[in-house]
C-alpha cells in the first residue's frame, strides 16, 4: 500500500507542479465550452439543449489532451523500467497511476462543470445532472484511455495515435452520459437507467483497463 | 547466494544480440561485462532484469527470497537516471525508497553518503549531469537490493565521485551482495571480466 500511494502522491505532485498537466486540461475545457456559444450563435434554447453535449465533449477532449503522457514521461525517463521490476504488482501500478490522473486532471473538469453550465444556459437542476454524470463517467473515460496510453509507449507514437485508439472506446460512456444528462433535464426517461449503464462502464473499465495496460506494457518494453 | 544465467539468446529487431550465453556470480563477487559498442552488454543487463524476455536461456538467483524474482531483488541503473525534473532531490529520492520497498534506509542519509546533502531542497532540473548519477546512485543505497545492475555506472561522475562509488561497490560486495556491471573503463574494484562481442 505504501508503494501504490507513494506512485500516487508523485504523480498528482508532478501533475499540480509547473509544466504539469492538471491545470491544461481545465484551460483546455474552459476554451472550448466558450467557443461554443460563439459558434452556435445566441439562441438561448438550442444552447441549453446543446449543453450537456458540448460539456461531455469538452471533458472527453481535456482528459484526452493530457492522458497520452501519462506513460510516455515514465518511459521516456527510465522510470517505468524500475516500475515495471518492482515489488508491486504491474497492474495496481498501472490503476494507480489512473487514478492519480483522474485525481489531478479529472476531478478539477467536474469542479469547473458548474461555472461553464452558466455560459450555456443550463440551470441548477442540469448543471448538477452533467456534474453527476462526469464524476460517474470520467473515470471510465481515464481507464479505457490508459489503455491506449500504454500501447503510445510500445509504438513509440503519443498524441495522435492515442486519440484515434481511444476515441472508438469512449463513445458508450458519451452516450450514456449524455443521455443521463439529458433525461434529467427534458425526460421522458428516468434518470437512473441510463446512470446506472454509465457507472456499470466505469466499473467494467476498473477492472479492463489496468490488465490490458498492464500487459501491453510488458510486451512493450525494449 | 548465486546469480547464473544459462544458454540465454537474446533477438532485438530480428538480429541476433547474443546466443549461448552463459554467466554467474556469487556473493561479494563482481562481474564486469566489457566489450565494444553493440555487442549486447545493455540487453544481457536488461535481460537479467527482466526487462528484456531471452529468446532462449534461463536465469536463476539461488540462496535469494524464494517468493521474488530475479527482478524484484535487483537494482538496475540505467542509462536513463528515473528522475523528475520537477520534483526535488528528496522528493525523487523519497519517492523511489516508499515505492521499491522492502528494508529502506534513511532518504536524508543516503544523500549524504553521495555528496548531494547540500541541494536536497533543489528541484531536480537544477542538476548536472554528475549530480543526476549521483543521485541515482542513492536510489542503490535507499531500498536495500543483493543484486546490483550497472550500465555504465561511472560515466558523468568525477574523480570524487568515481572514487566515492568505489567504496559504496566494495560495500555492497562486502554485505555479500552481487554486481553486474557494464563497462568500458575499468571499475576500481577486484571484478571478474566477461568480454561479449566478436565470437561470443
Amino acid at each position: 500500500m505504501t508503494a501504490l500511494s507513494a506512485l500516487i502522491r508523485r504523480d498528482i505532485r508532478i501533475a499540480l507542479r509547473v509544466g504539469g498537466g492538471a491545470l491544461i486540461g481545465v484551460l483546455f475545457f474552459l476554451t472550448v465550452t466558450v467557443l461554443m456559444p460563439f459558434a452556435v450563435g445566441p439562441d438561448l434554447a438550442l444552447l441549453s439543449r446543446l449543453g450537456p453535449a458540448i460539456l461531455w465533449l469538452g471533458a472527453l477532449l481535456a482528459s484526452l489532451l493530457t492522458l497520452d503522457r501519462l506513460f510516455t514521461a515514465d518511459h521516456e525517463d527510465g522510470s517505468l523500467d524500475l516500475i515495471v521490476m518492482s515489488r508491486t504488482p504491474l497492474e495496481l501500478a498501472c490503476a494507480a497511476k489512473a487514478l492519480a490522473h483522474w485525481l489531478a486532471a479529472g476531478l478539477p473538469l467536474i469542479v469547473a462543470t458548474p461555472v461553464l453550465g452558466l455560459l450555456l444556459n443550463l440551470d441548477g437542476t442540469a448543471t448538477l445532472a452533467v456534474a453527476l454524470t462526469l464524476l460517474a463517467g470520467t473515470p471510465a473515460l481515464t481507464f479505457t484511455g490508459m489503455i491506449g496510453a500504454a500501447l503510445a509507449v510500445t509504438l513509440h507514437r503519443g498524441g495522435l495515435l492515442l486519440a484515434v485508439l481511444v476515441l472508438p472506446l469512449s463513445i458508450p460512456v458519451l452516450i450514456f452520459g449524455v443521455a443521463a444528462s439529458q433525461a434529467a433535464i427534458t425526460g421522458p426517461l428516468s434518470f437512473g437507467t441510463p446512470f446506472s449503464i454509465l457507472c456499470a462502464l466505469s466499473l467494467v473499465s476498473f477492472v479492463v483497463g489496468p490488465f490490458a495496460a498492464a500487459a501491453s506494457l510488458r510486451h512493450g518494453l525494449d | 547466494m548465486r546469480l547464473s544465467g544459462h544458454n540465454l539468446r537474446c533477438v532485438r529487431g530480428g538480429r541476433e544480440v547474443f546466443s549461448g550465453l552463459d554467466f554467474a556470480a556469487s556473493s561479494g563477487e563482481a562481474l564486469a561485462i566489457t566489450g565494444p559498442n553493440g555487442s549486447g552488454k545493455t540487453s544481457l543487463l536488461r535481460v537479467i532484469a527482466g526487462l528484456l524476455m531471452p529468446s532462449d536461456g534461463a536465469i536463476t538467483l539461488d540462496g535469494g527470497a524464494a517468493e521474488l524474482t530475479v527482478a524484484e531483488q535487483a537494482h538496475y541503473l540505467g542509462h536513463r537516471d528515473a528522475l523528475k525534473p520537477a520534483l526535488s532531490v528528496l522528493e525523487n529520492l523519497s519517492f523511489w525508497r516508499d515505492f521499491l520497498g522492502g528494508e529502506s534506509d534513511d532518504a536524508g542519509r543516503c544523500l549524504a553518503s553521495v555528496g548531494l546533502d547540500h541541494a536536497t531542497h533543489l528541484p531536480a532540473a537544477y542538476l548536472s549531469a554528475g549530480q543526476r548519477r549521483r543521485l541515482s546512485i542513492a536510489r542503490l543505497l535507499v531500498a536495500r537490493r543483493p543484486v546490483w545492475l550497472l550500465d555504465e555506472p561511472t560515466s558523468a561522475l568525477d574523480t570524487k565521485g568515481q572514487d566515492l562509488f568505489v567504496n559504496l561497490m566494495r560495500d555492497h560486495l562486502a554485505g555479500g551482495g552481487i554486481l553486474i556491471a557494464a563497462t568500458h573503463t575499468p571499475l576500481g574494484i577486484d571484478a571478474r571480466e566477461m568480454r561479449m562481442g566478436a565470437g561470443s
